[in-house]
């Protein structure tokens, strides 16, 4: 197509990358942003400290299941995932036998009593977490959007590196004042070249984390649909024990203590109990996921009653690839330096969407584009490109704001997300003479610069327990993006008049 | 001239949108196919054969992808695609005889 190879991947990688870029942008960004969920997630959950006095991993355990049987009701499985150095509090899930309401209770618990948390009901930073992979839509919808946008990006990426004959030569060239579409081009290919085996991988290991939402034939042909024989076939999950006669659970003190001998040192993150009090009950330890390169991998299961070790073979070597995939892909395993490095990487996966993004309509205008057409892309592209860190930083603002007893927090704060994101998109799609870039950036810049004073009012009136590293982390990264948002508006400003390229279309002035 | 311009440009259309259906829809089933026959490759190590295909499918899909808009026709893009799912399809057919 387009007469020559070359020119028909370029084609591709342009029209793909439009497409998809507006929601891979987003995936990129609140996915880098997901690297630090749990220091988000504590962030927004001032009220807890990390307590100086370290309890005993069985201590906080027997707390945590205390409160579980309090909660009651015929439960089928019990999860507590213990307090880790990133998470001061301890979370519990509880599932239901079918037919019975709530199906599932989730709680924040105080480790050392088994209370439930004093702190403010928040979802952190695990709304960006699921925003990035269901985009918060209903149903599959979001998670079968953002797996074609994966696909997608995969083809972008690949038609992108074929296109590029000399992309080595390209990589070292970066010409900022030359014409705006070339800084552009040559920002873009850095970006992309720069991180591309971080680009390749993190888009592949993300399809390979719903696999089995996105490729479920297999499973249809040998398993007849059933996913749960497959992953109990490949040792993934424990297979599901039959009912039977009521039975006290053993202390978890003893399957504790072996895994930590088995493990040689190395300690249990999450504790599953499936079908409690009964004599078939299961416990299941899955090793604390910072230990582990491969996730949710190293298992060891014990009878309830008796807390004895049930004999195991390990997983076969095609398991230990998917779960070192998904590893790959959530970076558990990586220390506070590596996840810094990893957030850099998704950084810059994002900045090569949005500067994809820029490019395109930049370009356009040499193009036979429609005026509707370049229109929409250009405010587009600004509702995108800025409306959404915008709107990540009204939904820390709406943490502080909101009183913090509030009992509308928990839809409030994604509500703020939301609604700050439409009027962005809104704002820029009114008829300005030109796209309004360099204000929306210099909102952002206030957005988030401003964060730390926000933090430092909280701090005054007593809001935050501790002010820690996290605290210390989370507002010197909020500045510096503020500051980076505030230089590329003032680089914006200072080229405005000389640049005819990006800022006027002389010929074909769009005037509504 | 005018004419013959609106004709190229409206052939054109039809290609694009052709390749892009065999690309998206064509490569999805291709891909799914080789699922169904990797899956079925193993009576033995049935879970990992099955998790191997998965595994693996997005690779295909996207080699899939990208062919359809490499190849110089859109015929040809489907025709590539036909054919090289006659040995996945052939597969799949003969193990569903033999389950049901």
């Amino acid at each position: 197509m387009n007469g020559s190879f070359f020119r028909s991947m370029l084609w591709l990688h342009g029209w793909a990358g439009l497409l998809a870029g507006w929601l891979l942008y987003a995936i990129f960004l609140t996915g880098s942003a997901t690297y630090f969920r749990s220091e988000i997630s504590h962030w927004m959950r001032p009220e807890l400290g990390f307590t100086a006095d370290a309890k005993d991993d069985a201590q906080i355990a027997d707390a945590a299941l205390r409160r579980l049987r309090a909660i009651g009701g015929d439960a089928e499985r019990w999860r507590v995932t213990l307090p880790n150095a990133r998470e001061p509090a301890t979370e519990i899930h509880l599932w239901r036998k079918s037919g019975k309401e709530p199906s599932f209770v989730h709680e924040w618990l105080d480790p050392a009593t088994g209370a439930p948390s004093p702190a403010r009901a928040t979802l952190g930073g695990d709304f960006l977490y699921y925003f990035h992979f269901d985009l918060r839509m209903p149903s599959i919808w979001g998670r079968l959007l953002v797996g074609f946008a994966a696909i997608v990006m995969l083809v972008a990426l690949v038609s992108g590196v074929v296109a590029h004959k000399r992309i080595f030569a390209d990589f070292f060239t970066f010409r900022p004042d030359a014409t705006r579409q070339r800084a552009w081009l040559d920002g873009h290919n850095i970006a992309g070249v720069l991180a591309l085996p971080f680009h390749l991988v993190i888009t592949y290991t993300g399809l390979v984390t719903l696999m089995f939402l996105y490729m479920p034939w297999g499973i249809h042909i040998a398993y007849q649909g059933r996913a749960q024989a497959l992953l109990a076939e490949a040792g993934v999950v424990a297979p599901t024990p039959a009912v039977s006669d009521p039975a006290p659970l053993a202390p978890i003190a003893l399957p504790l203590a072996e895994a930590r001998r088995r493990w040689e040192g190395g300690r249990a993150g999450v504790i599953d109990i499936y079908r409690p009090g009964e004599i078939g009950t299961l416990i299941e330890l899955t090793r604390d996921a910072s230990e582990t390169l491969a996730y949710r991998y190293d298992k060891l299961r014990f009878i309830g009653p008796d807390g004895r070790s049930i004999p195991q073979s390990p997983p076969s070597s095609v398991v230990a690839t998917q779960m070192t995939m998904y590893g790959l892909h959530v970076g558990r395993f990586a220390d506070a330096a590596l996840r810094a490095g990893l957030f850099v990487c998704g950084s810059t996966a994002t900045a090569t969407i949005g500067t994809g993004l820029v490019l395109w309509s930049v370009s356009a205008r040499r193009r036979d584009t429609s005026r509707i057409g370049m229109f929409l892309v250009e405010r587009l592209n600004l509702g995108v490109i800025v409306g959404l860190p915008i709107a990540v930083a009204a939904y820390f603002w709406a943490n502080r704001l909101f009183p913090s007893a509030s009992p509308d927090r928990l839809l409030g704060e994604p509500m703020m997300f939301f609604s700050t994101w439409i009027a962005v998109f809104l704002v820029s799609l009114l008829p300005w003479r030109r796209a309004p870039w360099a204000p929306m950036l210099v909102v952002a810049a206030g957005a988030f610069a401003a964060l730390p004073i926000a933090d430092a009012a909280a701090y005054r009136s007593g809001e935050i327990a501790s002010y820690d590293r996290v605290f210390l982390g989370f507002d010197v990264t909020m500045a510096a993006i503020g500051c980076a948002f505030a230089a590329i508006a003032t680089k914006l400003r200072e080229e405005r008049p000389s640049a005819k390229i990006i800022d006027q279309t002389p010929k074909r002035e769009f005037v509504p | 001239m005018s004419r013959l311009l609106h004709r190229v440009a409206a052939k054109r259309r039809f290609e694009i949108f052709s390749r892009t259906v065999a690309a998206v829809v064509g490569g999805y089933a291709f891909a799914s196919l080789f699922v169904v026959a990797v899956s079925i490759s193993s009576r033995d190590a049935r879970a990992d054969a099955v998790l191997t295909g998965m595994m693996t499918s997005f690779v295909v899909y996207v080699g899939a992808f990208l062919w359809c808009f490499s190849a110089s026709s859109a015929l040809r893009a489907w025709l590539g695609l036909l054919l090289c799912a006659l040995p996945f399809a052939a597969a799949a057919l003969s193990a569903s005889r033999s389950v049901w």
